[in-house]
């Protein structure tokens, strides 16, 4: 990984940038109201990480750098990567437990009042968070505060998996050996889910019994699959991904030494916490199981690490990153080199090879695509449009039967006059598809043997698929 | 001198061969078409807008009712496409039982098709025969998902229920009975020299014509396209299960009709194999956030449905709802060649070349 | 009894025992109808695993056609604006008269028949073609493109299979030397049913009545799935149903007409069984012909039209031409009859 050789230049990097980056991501919250809640929750878990291991949270760190920087040249319009900044912020703030605490009490407070109304909780819980963070609070805190007020949110929601999933994350946490922070932690969330009139607390109580009793292997297991699918709920999901493995890498080496005292510890805690006869049953049951959960655990880890491969692959070249490059040499050796505006792999939809045509070489880049000897894609699975607000976007998904090979070729067009060459002559499967962008987007397809509104008919006002539609209807 | 005159002709939008509400502009001089020009739109219900403003779990019954023949397969789609997004690894419980569900489906589909096809040629007993098996699927998918047609049945992250107590082996024993019946539908029909005078060279177009077209699924095959996504590009655990990809090298009406018939069994094997490899216990939903966001991006993903490749486009701004979602429908990209194959075809051989290409109006209208 | 009346001389009287003999038998035949519906539909439904109707009337659901008729009785009479409405109105009319017509020269029984003519065959064949009007009126005058083609077709298919279904019958007529169906009887008492004498012609003549009758495989005329009901896509109420009425009665008189001709009539298939009624034979041999009717149409696709052309036109003809050749050979060279 060429991330470990700018470690610690990245770092200090990292270090020196942080409270730019920190107001670059409250602007970007601010931005967009949900966008900031599913951004925090993933980075708590990094954070979490993190702490337990400063080279893991280092490197991933660079990981995240890295990435955020390749996806800032490569023009995709995201936001700068959250985890990337809290990374940051983390290595400048490991020592501010108490102020995370009492970030997240505050946090989780906002977070009960805003009691089964989700978005506006954790809305409510980000902004504040900004403003703890503003006052030079820790950005661990307010991402863990985050966090948590989100696992309870969505607790609230959905009792029984999310409560779940809080355990999880205070197992892996716990394994890790962070000390009174986190327990303060659990017990706040303990109490806290005690406390919901909803009967989400008994229900997580259930779990923390049930799961530190026993099921450590699979909550670390659960914990693993979970962080990774609300990793790439996230924009940046390469950096959580990174994080991840580095976890698993790290847990696997830790892990049956640790285990037990996990175990042991969580148990204590969230005993502590509920202060009920659970605790004794839960010390009882960790024990006696003490050895099983460390060996399943161990288990668990080397199945998270190889589970680990694939969110490692993005970071490693894509399988079809050599297609992706032979294209688009064939291509820039054919057409030029100016008549691709970007190419990529997009790893979000299977390893697909992605080439983003220039407007005016769209249509020679599908024909060559169509007829070189080497390329030969005969075949148009897909062609349609999106409305992305600044812009309109044609993407038509291509395969070659010959090479056995699937190609994405998309292309921007002026929203204000949509209008691009139909690929209509060179596959005629794309004449109705063509129709349809044409009548759900208004993308005028020259050259098309017969545009017409295929699905709404010629006397339908407006376009629907459009994002400013607006239903014209004669009766208002 | 003979005045002769040009009819022009509507077939449907109420006709009782277009299979839905699918209308078809014909120009006729006699009984021979001189121009046909499909006219589409009468079923579209927007589902893709409506998708915009759904969150991803909200969207599965809409999937429905695109396909309503074959909902699993749009089911699954769907949730595919959103797991491939956030890259969730699925339970094997699950993966098994979205593929008996998958295949089961298929088999009905194909009998649906079977049994209105020959209907189409004036018999109507097959399609009671059909009904009769199809039935005992529904019967399966029913005890399953709670659904007869409109299953809902799959999540992002597993299946919506396991499977009730008994229901693998009432699949077990539905194998060998419908591989049973499946000879006596060749016995009744395949070999009908009516049935074969109106199939045979009828309606065929080249390889060439086909991959022109964007055609998928049975329509591709039997022009001799050794293509099955469930083979080439596997998704699911298709890889697990040995079988083969039917194909006919005639492009005619009758070599789909083969294909179709010879998928029926290709698909029982893939059931009797799935059924075997079942795992006893485990869980069938993976462990996945209640509010479920696709991650930013876009992505595409397609799959063999019953009628050729379903794709699902979701183009995700990291919401709990896409942002714009598209669903490849191939029976919408299917029908596309129907006005070149009709065109100097004699008006009652319209059925034949309408009914092999398998639409399903709803599909075609999205 | 009807051979005296006939050649009573003409009387108001006579007049009224005609009439009144000709309504029994038409609620006879309407009757038939009803059944041959109901049994149609049974049959079907057994063919194709199912029940068939089974609430009206008990558990056959005896009374299901009686209910169906009166629910076309007493629908609304929809005629088309655009329609030409006198020959939309006389078409149905037209179509079923000759049906009824034609019955009267079928002998049941030696007793049992309307009238005895010498040129029973022919009359039967040229009174059936008149149908073919009514139903070409009926697709003029309904004004749908749909009932045009279907009307074309039917015109087309009748007059082809008009002549081999002739053909067919005079093989019959060379053997017997009449065209009197009660003389085509009685020959087939001593040289056996002419099945047996004339199996060619008998299945080009099955074919062709199959043609005739619009019976599935030949069903195009209202191919449903390509002209949605073909010439009477526009008729609704009584007026469809008689079209459906002549249908059956034209199914009820060709497959009595196809007794006559191949299977001896009310004749006992052996000489020893004569002591049970003719009547009685005529029914059996009857219920099995219609049987056979409905089990093709649970069996076959609908061919299409030019094959269904090709075929009367290049094979039908050709085979009751060579079978007529080959009569006449016979009949000359072993001198049998």
């Amino acid at each position: 990984m060429s991330g470990d050789k700018d470690l610690d230049q990245l770092k200090k990097e990292a270090v020196a940038k942080a409270k730019a980056a920190a107001a670059a991501k409250r602007k970007a919250k601010e931005q967009a109201e949900s966008g900031a809640k599913e951004e925090v929750s993933p980075a708590g878990d990094d954070l979490a990480k993190q702490k337990a291991d400063a080279v893991a949270k280092a490197k991933a760190e660079a990981a995240a750098k890295r990435q955020a920087k390749e996806e800032a040249e490569s023009g995709a319009q995201e936001e700068p990567p959250t985890a990337d900044d809290l990374a940051k912020q983390k290595a400048e703030a490991v020592a501010k437990a108490k102020a995370a605490a009492a970030a997240k009490r505050k946090a989780k407070e906002q977070a009960e009042s805003g009691t089964s109304d989700e978005a506006p909780a954790a809305e409510a819980t980000g902004n504040d968070a900004d403003d703890l963070a503003k006052k030079k609070a820790a950005a661990v805190a307010k991402a863990k505060a985050a966090a948590a007020a989100k696992r309870k949110a969505m607790g609230q929601s959905e009792p029984e998996e999310e409560a779940s999933a809080g355990d999880d994350d205070l197992a892996k946490k716990k394994a890790e050996a962070v000390a009174k922070a986190k327990a303060a932690a659990a017990a706040k969330r303990k109490a806290m889910g005690q406390a919901e009139p909803e009967e989400e607390a008994p229900a997580g109580d259930d779990h923390l019994a049930k799961k530190k009793a026993a099921a450590v292997a699979k909550a670390k297991a659960a914990a693993a699959a979970k962080r990774k699918a609300m990793g790439q709920a996230e924009p940046e999901e390469e950096a959580s991904a990174g994080d991840d493995d580095l976890a698993k890498k790290k847990a696997a080496a830790v892990a049956k030494a640790k285990a037990a005292a996990a175990a042991k510890k969580k148990a204590s805690e969230g005993g502590a916490a509920s202060g009920d006869d659970e605790k004794a049953k839960a010390i009882a049951a960790a024990k006696a199981k003490a050895k099983a959960a460390a060996a399943a655990k161990a288990k668990a880890a080397g199945k998270g690490a190889a589970a680990a491969d694939t969110p490692e692959e993005p970071k490693q070249p894509s399988p079809n990153q050599k297609y992706l490059d032979k294209y688009v040499e064939i291509i820039q050796k054919h057409l030029g080199e100016d008549v691709l505006e970007d190419s990529y792999i997009n790893n979000l939809s299977k390893d697909v090879p992605t080439l983003v045509a220039k407007q005016d070489s769209y249509y020679k880049i599908a024909e060559f695509l169509k007829f070189n000897e080497s390329l030969s894609f005969d075949y148009l699975s897909e062609i349609h449009g999106t409305d992305f607000e600044t812009h309109m976007e044609v993407y038509a998904h291509l395969y070659s039967y010959k090479n056995r090979q699937s190609v994405a070729l998309k292309v921007k067009i002026d929203r204000d006059k949509p209008e691009i060459e139909s690929l209509a002559r060179l596959w005629a499967g794309a004449e109705w598809p063509e129709c349809e962008a044409y009548d759900l987007l208004g993308i005028r397809f020259t050259g098309h043997p017969d545009l017409r509104r295929i699905m709404l008919g010629e006397d339908w006002i407006g376009h629907p698929l459009r994002k400013d539609y607006e239903p014209y209807d004669v009766e208002v | 001198m003979i005045r002769t005159e040009e009819i022009l002709l509507n077939v449907g939008p109420q006709h009782p061969s277009t299979h839905g509400v699918f209308r078809l502009v014909l120009t006729l001089d006699g009984e021979v078409i001189t121009d046909a020009k499909p006219v589409i739109g009468y079923l579209h219900r927007g589902t893709e807008k409506i998708a915009e403003n759904l969150q991803y779990t909200q969207i599965i019954p809409y999937t429905d009712r695109m396909d309503y023949v074959s909902a699993m397969t749009n089911n699954y789609v769907l949730v595919h496409a959103v797991e491939t997004m956030m890259n969730i690894e699925i339970p094997e419980r699950a993966e098994y039982l979205r593929i008996l569900a998958m295949e089961l489906n298929r088999v009905a589909s194909h009998l649906l098709w079977w049994g209105t096809y020959i209907l189409d040629f004036g018999a109507t007993s097959p399609l009671l025969y059909a009904f009769r098996e199809r039935e005992m699927i529904l019967n399966l998918l029913n005890e399953l998902s709670g659904a007869r047609l409109t299953f809902n049945y799959m999540r992002v992250g597993g299946v919506k229920w396991d499977a009730p107590e008994g229901w693998i082996e009432k699949v077990r024993d539905f194998v060998p009975y419908m591989r049973k019946m499946l000879v006596g539908y060749n016995e009744l029909v395949s070999g009908n020299e009516i049935f074969l005078n109106r199939t045979k060279n009828i309606g065929t177009y080249t390889k060439e014509d086909a991959l022109n077209y964007s055609l998928s699924g049975v329509n591709l095959r039997s022009t001799g396209v050794k293509w099955d996504l469930r083979k080439d590009e596997p998704y699911s655990i298709y890889d697990r299960f040995d079988f083969n990809v039917v194909t006919r090298d005639a492009g005619d009406a009758f070599a789909r009709y083969e294909c179709r018939l010879e998928e029926i069994e290709e698909s029982l094997k893939i059931i009797e194999q799935a059924v075997e490899q079942f795992p006893q216990d485990g869980p069938f939903m993976a462990k996945v956030p209640k509010i479920i966001k696709a991650p930013k991006g876009e992505a595409f993903v397609r799959i063999e449905g019953s009628r050729g490749e379903i794709g699902c486009y979701i183009a995700s701004d990291g919401k709990k709802e896409p942002y714009r979602m598209k669903f490849r429908r191939p029976s919408f990209y299917n029908l596309q060649i129907l006005p070149k194959l009709l065109i100097g075809e004699n008006i009652s051989n319209l059925i034949s070349i309408l009914g092999a290409i398998d639409i399903v109006l709803g599909e075609v209208d999205g | 009894m009807v051979q005296d009346l006939l050649h009573s001389s003409p009387s108001l009287l006579n007049f009224g025992i005609f009439f009144a003999m000709a309504l029994a038998f038409l609620f006879v035949i309407l009757g038939f109808v009803t059944y041959a519906i109901l049994a149609e539909r049974k049959v079907l439904g057994f063919m194709q695993g199912r029940i068939g109707p089974n609430h009206l009337g008990g558990r056959w659901g005896l009374l299901q056609t009686v209910a169906d008729v009166l629910k076309l009785l007493v629908k609304e009479d929809l005629i088309p604006k655009a329609s030409d409405r006198p020959m939309f109105i006389i078409a149905p009319v037209i179509a079923f008269a000759p049906a009824f017509v034609v019955v009267a020269t079928i002998p049941f029984t030696e007793n049992l028949q309307f009238a005895d003519l010498n040129v029973g065959l022919l009359y039967y064949i040229a009174i059936s073609g008149i149908t073919i009007i009514g139903t070409l009126m009926a697709a003029w005058a309904s004004n749908n493109k749909y009932s045009l083609l279907g009307g074309m077709r039917a015109t087309a298919q009748m007059v082809s299979y008009e002549i081999p279904l002739v053909m067919a019958g005079l093989g019959i007529v060379l053997l017997t030397g009449s065209m009197n169906l009660n003389d085509i009887v009685l020959a087939q008492q001593e040289s056996g049913w002419f099945i047996l004498w004339q199996p060619v012609a008998f299945v080009v003549f099955f074919i062709a009545a199959m043609a005739e009758l619009y019976r599935v495989p030949f069903d195009l005329a209202e191919a449903e799935n390509e002209l949605v009901a073909g010439f009477h896509t526009e008729y609704s109420g009584f007026r469809w149903a008689m079209f459906m009425l002549a249908e059956y009665v034209y199914m009820f008189a060709m497959s009595a007409l196809i007794i006559v001709l191949f299977f001896g009539g009310w004749l006992p298939p052996f000489e020893f069984l004569s002591f049970i009624p003719g009547a009685v034979w005529f029914g059996l041999k009857f219920a099995v012909v219609t049987y056979v009717l409905y089990w093709f149409r649970a069996t076959f696709p609908r061919m299409r039209p030019d094959q269904l052309m090709e075929f009367a036109w290049k094979i039908l003809l050709p085979v009751a031409l060579a079978n007529i050749f080959l009569t006449a050979l016979l009949k000359e060279l072993l001198n049998i009859f």
